[in-house]
C-alpha cells in the first residue's frame, strides 16, 4: 500500500481548509507520512528532529524582531499615517496608488505593516470614500465597492512585493525547502526572480485603479 | 567561519524564545501558560543546542510541540500594549528616520550576502546591526528593549514557527518519496516533458492548492515536491525561477479564497461591509491576470 504515505497531503489539506490548529495539522502529517512510508518510530523521530534543525534557517527572521518592536514603539506606524493623510486632494484611484507604491517599498525593507487593521480601515479607506464623495454622493454599494477596493489593494501590495525583502519569512520557507528537494537555491535568487512580478502588479493594479476612477467619473453622469 | 557565526546567530534566537518563554510562564492572566511557556522553551533548547542534541531527541520535542497544539495549549495571552500616546510624541520628534533601521536590516543583509558568508549570515549580521542602530536611535533603556522584544515574539505566536515546520514537511515528504510517487501517478494522466504543460500545471496547482488551504505556505511545500521539480525543474528549469514564480502564483489563490481569513474576511468585518465577498471580488480579475502573466513569466526565464 504505497498509496497510504499519500495520506499526509490529504491531512494538510482537510486540516488547513477546516481551520485546526495548524501546528498540530502540520506535525501529524509529518508523522503519518513517515509512519506509512514504512519508518520505524525512531527513525520517524530522527528524520523529524533532523529536518527541523536543518531548516531552522527559515526562522531567522525572528532576530529582526527587537528592532521592529522598538521602532514600533517610536512611532513607525505613526509617521507612515502622517505622510499618507497629505494625499487627501487626490481621487479615489491615485490615493489607493500612492499606498500601493508605499505598500511595495515597504515591502522590499521588510516592514510589515499590517496593512488591513492599521492603515486600511482608520486611513486608506475612509481617505477613499471622502475622496470620492467630492465627486457625487456615494450609494451603499459605491461605499462597499470602495471599501473592498482598498482592502484589495492591500493586498496586491503587501503578497507581490514581501518577497522582495531577504529575511521574509516567504524567502526563507522557499529556500529551505528547496534545499530540502535538493535543488538549493540562495534567497538573493529568490528576491532577484520576484522582482518582475512585483513591477507588473505595481503597473496591472495601477491601471486598474485608474479605470476605476474614469469609470466612477462616468457612471455619475 | 559561516557555521560558527551562524551558531551563534541560533543561539541568540534560542535566547529570544527563551525570554518570551519566562514572559509566558509569567502571564496570569493566559489559561495555558504553562503550555504556552512549554512551547517557547522547548523551540529555545532546539535553536540553541540543536546540533547538540541527538536528533532524535528533537523529533520528540517536536511531537510535545504538535501535542501541545493540538490540546489548544499554546495561546498568546495578555501583550502590553503600544504606547499611542508616546508613539505620537517619538514620531513627530524621529519623522522618517524611524524607518532607517529597517532600511540598515536590508542593505547590511543584501551586502553582507554579496561576500563568502553568504545570505543567512547576512540576514543575522543586519539583525544586530539595524537592533544596536535602533536601540541608539531612540534611546531606549534595556528594561524597554527586553520588554519590546518579549510583546514581538509572543506576539508573533505559534505562527511564526509554522514556515519551517512546513519547510520540516517537505524534508519528511522528499525522504518519505512523496514526491516521486505523485509524479508517477500525474504522469499517467498528463505526461511529463512539456515545458509549458508544466509550467501550467505546477502554477495553476499552486493557486488552486493554495485556495483550498487558505495557506500559500503549505501549498509551496507540497505541490513543489508534488508538481513543480518533477514536471518543470526536472525537465530543465532553473529551480530559482520555478521557486520565486511559483509562491507568487500560489498568492493569486489567496487573492481568491474565502479560507484566507486575514486577508479577504478580515476586512469585511473591520469595515462593516455588506458583501462578504466584497473583497473578493475586487481581487479576483486582477487574481486572474497576474496568474496569466506569471505562467508567461515562468515559461520565458526558467528555460
Amino acid at each position: 500500500m504505497e498509496y497510504l504515505k499519500l495520506l499526509g497531503i490529504v491531512i494538510i489539506v482537510i486540516g488547513f481548509a477546516f481551520k485546526w490548529e495548524t501546528t498540530a495539522v502540520v506535525v501529524i502529517a509529518a508523522i503519518v507520512t513517515a509512519l506509512f512510508s514504512g519508518m520505524s518510530i525512531p527513525d520517524l523521530l530522527t528524520t523529524l528532529g533532523q529536518s527541523f534543525v536543518d531548516n531552522r534557517m527559515v526562522t531567522l527572521f525572528f532576530l529582526t524582531l527587537p528592532m521592529i518592536g522598538l521602532v514600533e514603539r517610536s512611532g513607525l506606524k505613526e509617521v507612515a499615517v502622517n505622510g499618507i493623510k497629505k494625499l487627501k486632494h487626490l481621487t479615489p484611484g491615485w490615493i489607493l496608488n500612492i499606498y500601493l507604491a508605499i505598500r511595495e517599498l515597504t515591502g522590499v525593507f521588510g516592514i510589515n505593516l499590517q496593512g488591513q487593521v492599521q492603515f486600511v480601515r482608520p486611513i486608506i479607506a475612509p481617505m477613499t470614500t471622502a475622496a470620492a464623495e467630492v465627486q457625487r454622493k456615494l450609494t451603499a454599494k459605491d461605499e462597499d465597492v470602495l471599501k473592498g477596493r482598498a482592502a484589495a489593494v492591500d493586498n496586491f501590495g503587501n503578497f507581490f512585493a514581501q518577497n522582495l525583502f531577504v529575511a521574509s519569512a516567504g524567502v526563507l520557507l522557499i529556500a529551505s525547502t528547496m534545499k530540502s528537494l535538493k535543488h538549493t537555491v540562495t534567497p538573493t535568487q529568490i528576491v532577484t526572480y520576484t522582482i518582475p512580478i512585483a513591477i507588473i502588479t505595481l503597473i496591472i493594479v495601477g491601471v486598474y485603479n485608474l479605470w476605476f476612477d474614469r469609470r466612477f467619473k462616468r457612471e455619475g453622469k | 567561519m559561516v557555521d560558527t557565526l551562524l551558531l551563534v546567530m541560533y543561539v541568540l534566537i534560542g535566547v529570544v524564545m527563551a525570554i518570551a518563554g519566562i514572559e509566558s510562564f509569567r502571564d496570569h492572566t493566559n489559561p495555558a501558560r504553562i503550555g504556552t511557556g512549554l512551547f517557547w522553551i522547548l523551540l529555545a533548547i532546539s535553536f540553541a543546542f540543536g546540533t547538540l542534541i541527538p536528533p532524535m531527541a528533537t523529533g520528540v520535542l517536536i511531537v510535545i510541540i504538535g501535542l501541545l497544539a493540538a490540546f489548544k495549549q499554546i495561546r498568546v495571552g495578555t501583550l502590553p500594549k503600544v504606547d499611542s500616546a508616546y508613539a505620537e510624541v517619538a514620531a513627530k520628534k524621529l519623522g522618517f528616520w524611524v524607518y532607517a533601521p529597517s532600511i540598515v536590516l536590508a542593505i547590511v543583509s543584501v551586502a553582507i550576502a554579496q561576500t563568502k558568508l553568504g545570505g543567512q549570515v547576512g540576514i543575522g549580521i543586519g539583525a544586530v546591526v539595524s537592533f544596536i542602530f535602533a536601540w541608539l536611535l531612540t534611546k531606549a533603556s534595556p528594561k524597554v528593549a527586553y520588554a519590546e522584544t518579549q510583546r514581538m515574539v509572543r506576539s508573533v505566536g505559534a505562527a511564526g514557527i509554522l514556515p519551517q515546520l512546513l519547510a520540516t514537511l517537505g524534508a519528511v515528504f522528499t525522504a518519505a518519496g512523496v514526491g516521486t510517487l505523485t509524479a508517477k501517478l500525474i504522469a499517467g494522466v498528463f505526461p511529463a516533458g512539456s515545458h509549458l504543460g508544466g509550467v501550467i500545471l505546477y502554477c495553476v496547482a499552486m493557486a488552486l492548492f493554495t485556495a483550498i488551504m487558505g495557506n500559500a505556505f503549505a501549498a509551496f511545500a507540497v505541490i513543489t515536491a508534488a508538481v513543480g521539480i518533477p514536471f518543470v525543474v526536472a525537465v530543465g528549469g532553473n529551480p530559482a525561477v520555478v521557486a520565486a514564480i511559483g509562491m507568487t502564483s500560489g498568492y493569486c489563490g489567496t487573492l481568491l479564497t474565502p479560507m484566507a481569513a486575514n486577508f479577504n474576511s478580515l476586512p469585511v468585518a473591520l469595515m462593516e461591509m455588506d458583501d462578504p465577498m466584497g473583497v473578493i471580488k475586487q481581487q479576483a480579475p486582477v487574481s486572474v491576470v497576474l496568474l496569466i502573466v506569471q505562467i508567461a513569466l515562468m515559461y520565458v526565464l526558467a528555460f
